[in-house]
């Protein structure tokens, strides 16, 4: 027996070089977690925290007690959205390293979670996304040139220029203003939903952090705070297992669950395989019951991979092992669907590729529009005059005088 | 003399300081395995150690304050946060504790940290990746503040920082990380090795915190500044033609005002220029002193050149950023006859 203290350093699996490792990933069987009622007590309930719901098996049939019952017509939706926001995030990735537009990031693995989250919430529900969540913008209908449009800061950006792409926001989708700061959203999401439920509404508030995000005091303020109040709110933790080079154990998942830190603050917390479409879907829809009947808020942990690069300025070739993710034992989400539908939804290879260049061509189209708008080398610019407004609701002296000085500025060069 | 560019010369000011010093440990987030996201701690895991080099949680707060417990326990932490503009998430543990410990404590506490932070525009950052907060912690007291200009400085005011006993937060101009920007962007980059600053001794040396250095003498005007600004300053001011005394202050706190006040009596006239916004910049604090006590050697009034007074925006990079031109508007009003 070790006779000092010692600093323990968590461990991670398998860097460059190495094989791929998956083995400490806890798994349960598909079908095999219980599935409580909506207005079960937190205490009653640690076991979802610690388990993995997971509806899909092997072999692509829907199991047990968390199987949402969504019928075809609704999953060959989700399809869509989610291989949408694959072959979406697929062009825009070779438009930035074209030098179209100047930074990236893509969710590819994990778009069961945004898709199939959004899915099963209503259209007056606010969500507080992270940068990684562009499924939820898909899924609510925003069209794919206004976030290209962002993505470009050209002339019909959103953000009038002002922010880094990817930080897209929709006041009518009711999608929040995404920050560049991590986990802020967090604990603003518990307050949109005090404010629901101070009002009297049937409206609840989601909101998605990384699970390298959730060391940040903003996680830990919003539990207590949907603790206290029992807040109609979804808090979603992302757990892709990389904070760009760092493994997921630096967070804290190597000793316990991102889940099981619900029920350390007295909320649900739901463990789910987030490569799973249906049981995303089904764990969502459980927790908005919750929200909606006063049963409180719910944490959700999303087991899933970050397949590719943390963003464009970034390699994960020198700091993880190569080819890992054809090794993850969750397999693709959209694979996974699209199995799942070709042996029960009427659903074939022939339509899956004709859905997959319909929506290659709706990207390009896109694309095309998006960019008569201007690209950060090309076309029409936006008014640099703009940098000055929205500081305030009205533009102070200070401000008015430097923009005439900004006009001078630029008609001296 | 090696050839360093200013990410070489942090990491091996580091070096230097793992292998002097056993209480120096390094902590940041991806600055172990991976060597930072700038590259600065690149090798420094694999030769110090896990214990030695830490790769943290995403948590500022939680670097800071550990790393205050850290060195009230003997170490003397290097913490890197990794973009001044997410270093908010510890301005409690920086302003409230790390600042006032020695002070509270009738000195029988204190805690020698430093925390490294990449600040400044240009890379095309936005908003969240381009701020430079400085003057935020120049008016905090009891942390000095550091901005080296090139890697010679940034070496040597590193090696001190980490030996100060006092905290000290270092930023570094990350478009400065790879070669001297002068604030032309038609120009294409220039690497470090064609500045006399890129020549950087392997061993251990230090610069003092306040002492600043006076880049060029000159007799028609003086120019404070400090980072990439000094670059800026002293490009537009030779394209103006103007014999401009050029002061790189290095440290803001502790401030050299000794060199900046004499150089101003003799010159009498005075631009002061930061990447940082304008309304009450650390700018207007060196206004103030000069204003103070050299009030009857003024020739004219004192120019800022700063960034304006918005948050920084990813589109308008250019036109925000303090050009050569700024500084020209701002020469021509301090040269104006008296």
């Amino acid at each position: 027996m070790q006779r000092r203290s010692r600093l323990h350093v968590p461990p991670t699996p398998a860097r460059p070089g190495e094989a791929p490792d998956f083995s400490y990933l806890q798994l349960s069987e598909a079908g095999a977690v219980r599935r409580p009622d909506v207005s079960a007590r937190a205490r009653e309930i640690g076991f979802l925290s610690l388990e993995l719901v997971r509806v899909l098996d092997d072999k692509h049939e829907a199991r047990g007690p968390w199987d949402p019952h969504l019928d075809a017509a609704e999953l060959e939706i989700g399809l869509r959205h989610m291989l949408l926001t694959r072959i979406f995030d697929e062009r825009m990735q070779r438009t930035q390293r074209a030098g179209k537009i100047s930074f990236y990031m893509r969710s590819l693995g994990d778009e069961a979670v945004a898709v199939a989250q959004c899915m099963a919430l209503r259209p007056g529900d606010m969500l507080f996304p992270s940068y990684r969540n562009q499924g939820l913008h898909i899924v609510r209908g925003i069209p794919l040139v206004d976030m290209m449009c962002q993505l470009l800061s050209n002339t019909r950006d959103m953000c009038k220029g002002r922010q880094l792409p990817v930080m897209y926001h929709s006041a009518a989708g009711r999608l929040f203003s995404i920050s560049g700061n991590l986990g802020t959203q967090f604990p603003q999401a518990v307050g949109w939903a005090m404010a629901a439920a101070i009002k009297g509404e049937d409206h609840l508030a989601a909101s998605w952090i990384g699970e390298g995000a959730s060391a940040e005091a903003d996680f830990h303020h919003a539990l207590l705070f949907a603790a206290v109040y029992q807040a109609p709110v979804i808090l979603n933790v992302v757990n892709n297992q990389w904070a760009i080079s760092t493994f997921q154990g630096y967070a804290g998942g190597e000793q316990r669950s991102f889940a099981a830190r619900g029920p350390g603050y007295g909320i649900a917390g739901v463990r789910v395989d987030g490569n799973d479409f249906l049981a995303v879907h089904a764990v969502t829809q459980w927790a908005a019951q919750r929200a909606r009947t006063g049963a409180g808020p719910t944490l959700i942990e999303l087991v899933t991979y970050r397949a590719a690069a943390h963003s464009t300025s970034d390699d994960p070739a020198r700091y993880r092992a190569k080819d890992d993710y054809a090794h993850w034992p969750l397999g693709d989400p959209i694979e996974r669907l699209k199995q799942h539908l070709i042996k029960h939804g009427g659903w074939s290879e022939e339509r899956h590729r004709a859905l997959a260049a319909e929506l290659e061509s709706l990207v390009a189209a896109s694309w095309k529009e998006a960019a008569t708008y201007g690209t950060l080398t090309e076309g029409p610019r936006l008014d640099p005059d703009l940098m000055f407004e929205d500081v305030f609701k009205e533009m102070p002296l200070n401000l008015q005088r430097q923009r005439e000085a900004m006009r001078a500025e630029r008609n001296s060069k | 003399m090696a050839q360093m560019n200013m990410i070489q010369a942090l990491n091996s000011a580091m070096d230097v300081m793992l292998g002097r010093d056993p209480a120096v440990v390094l902590m940041g987030e991806d600055i172990g395995y991976f060597g930072g996201v700038f590259r600065v701690t690149e090798g420094l895991q694999r030769k110090y150690g896990e214990h030695r080099v830490l790769d943290t949680p995403i948590a500022e707060g939680g670097i800071v304050g550990a790393a205050i417990g850290m060195a009230v326990n003997g170490l003397r932490p290097v913490a890197e946060i990794q973009f001044a503009d997410y270093i908010y998430p510890g301005f409690d543990q920086i302003a409230s504790e790390l600042a006032r410990l020695r002070y509270r404590s009738a000195g029988d506490f204190f805690a020698p940290v430093t925390i490294r932070t990449p600040c400044g525009g240009g890379i095309r950052g936005g908003q969240t990746h381009s701020q430079s907060p400085e003057g935020i912690f120049t008016h905090v007291c009891g942390i000095k503040v550091v901005m080296p200009s090139n890697p010679f400085d940034a070496k040597g005011l590193l090696i001190t920082a980490i030996e100060d006993d006092d905290p000290v937060i270092f930023f570094e101009p990350k478009r400065l990380y790879n070669g001297p920007f002068d604030g032309d962007t038609n120009r294409p980059a220039v690497p470090w090795s064609t500045h006399k600053k890129g020549e950087v001794p392997a061993g251990h040396y230090t610069v003092p915190l306040g002492k600043a250095d006076i880049v060029r003498a000159g007799k028609d005007l003086t120019i404070i500044s400090y980072g990439t600004m000094v670059h800026v300053a002293a490009a537009a001011a030779a394209a103006q033609g103007i014999d401009a005394e050029i002061i790189d202050l290095r440290s803001l706190v502790p401030l050299d005002a000794d060199s900046i006040c004499s150089s101003v009596k003799k010159t009498g006239r005075c631009v002061v220029a930061h990447e940082a916004t304008r309304f009450s910049g650390f700018g207007a604090e060196i206004v103030s002193i000069i204003q103070e006590e050299c009030f009857w050697d003024l020739l004219a009034p004192i120019q800022r050149v700063a960034g304006w007074d918005t948050p920084y925006p990813h589109a308008f990079e250019w036109e925000y950023f303090p050009s050569q031109a700024r500084v020209a508007a701002a020469l021509k009003v301090a040269m104006e006859p008296a």
